[in-house]
């Protein structure tokens, strides 16, 4: 069971890894529609690195109870993955809407 | 993914049979979509609820039978379409969430790089798609958001794709490979 702590972890912190690019990255890109990339997707990523991890550990002792609750995290990641894609399409769509033009090389950031 | 994919597959398969079939006297009623329907939701409801109680399985039996019942026209699931699904989706899946990580890779690197505001380049590339389905546009799209660096803005019905894309080594493999895969998923590829 070693080995299966040590996946799990590294799962889990490279799923941090990603979330924190994210969050980061929303502070530092310069207009509105930059920033909804690290926001949209590296959490993404970040959420099936760390919800995988989460269902690995919780099948440490193995029942049909602990298999169930790993199928529904996994269910929660399969639900993300639908929705982040189309939320963040929807951001892009209203900005456009809106008239927001985007930021191009060599303009300050906004 | 996978349920929402599944079902437009079997829906694309099943109404081009409904239409075979509509020519030809005396059509019977169909059942494989209301079966096929019942078990996909008897099973989520199996791994919801958890709970294995003969109280609990029939209560499941009867709302999965009732919702089968109203929504089996809506989605039309069929066997041959969850075959079409394994063979054909999965691969691409695969290779999909292979991009996904590359792509986050690069995102992430341009995220913690010191001199970030150098690097990217954001435009909005225009191209038009050869794909023809919507089915496939949609997935096209979704793939070309799901994919770090770049984010679908408007997709005309004719295919025109306008898609942001946060700097040049983002921007350029596109339509490239993700079209060619996904033509080849919905039968397009010659044209």
């Amino acid at each position: 069971m070693d080995i299966m702590n040590i996946i799990v972890c590294v799962l889990l912190f490279s799923g941090l890894f990603f979330l924190t690019g994210g969050a980061v990255g929303i502070l530092r890109f310069p207009d509105f529609y930059s920033r909804l990339h690290p926001a949209g997707k590296l959490d993404t990523l970040g959420s099936l690195l760390a919800m995988t991890a989460f269902a690995l550990f919780n099948l440490h002792h193995f029942s049909l109870g602990a298999l169930l609750t790993s199928l529904k995290i996994l269910l929660i990641v399969v639900f993300i993955f639908l929705a982040s894609p189309t939320a963040t399409h929807g951001i892009v769509d209203a900005g456009v809407r809106a008239g927001l033009a985007p930021w191009t090389k060599g303009e300050k950031r906004r | 993914m996978d349920k929402q994919e599944e079902e437009g597959l079997g829906r694309k398969h099943n109404t081009s049979k409904r239409e075979i079939s509509d020519q030809g006297p005396g059509r019977r009623k169909n059942f494989g979509p209301y079966v096929v329907t019942f078990f996909i939701l008897f099973g989520v409801w199996v791994v919801l609820s958890g709970k294995f109680d003969p109280f609990h399985l029939s209560l499941g039996v009867i709302s999965c039978a009732i919702v089968a019942y109203l929504s089996a026209d809506l989605l039309r699931p069929s066997m041959r379409g969850l075959l079409i699904l394994l063979v054909r989706w999965v691969p691409y899946l695969l290779w999909l969430m292979k991009e996904i990580f590359k792509a986050n890779l690069h995102v992430t690197y341009l995220v913690f790089h010191p001199r970030m505001m150098d690097l990217i380049d954001p435009k909005i590339v225009k191209f038009r798609s050869k794909l023809e389905g919507d089915l496939a546009l949609v997935t096209f799209a979704n793939s070309i958001t799901l994919t770090p660096g770049t984010i679908t803005v408007n997709v005309s019905p004719d295919g025109d794709f306008k898609v942001h894309a946060i700097d040049k080594a983002s921007g350029e493999p596109l339509p490239g490979e993700m079209e060619a895969r996904i033509a080849k998923i919905f039968g397009e590829s010659d044209g």
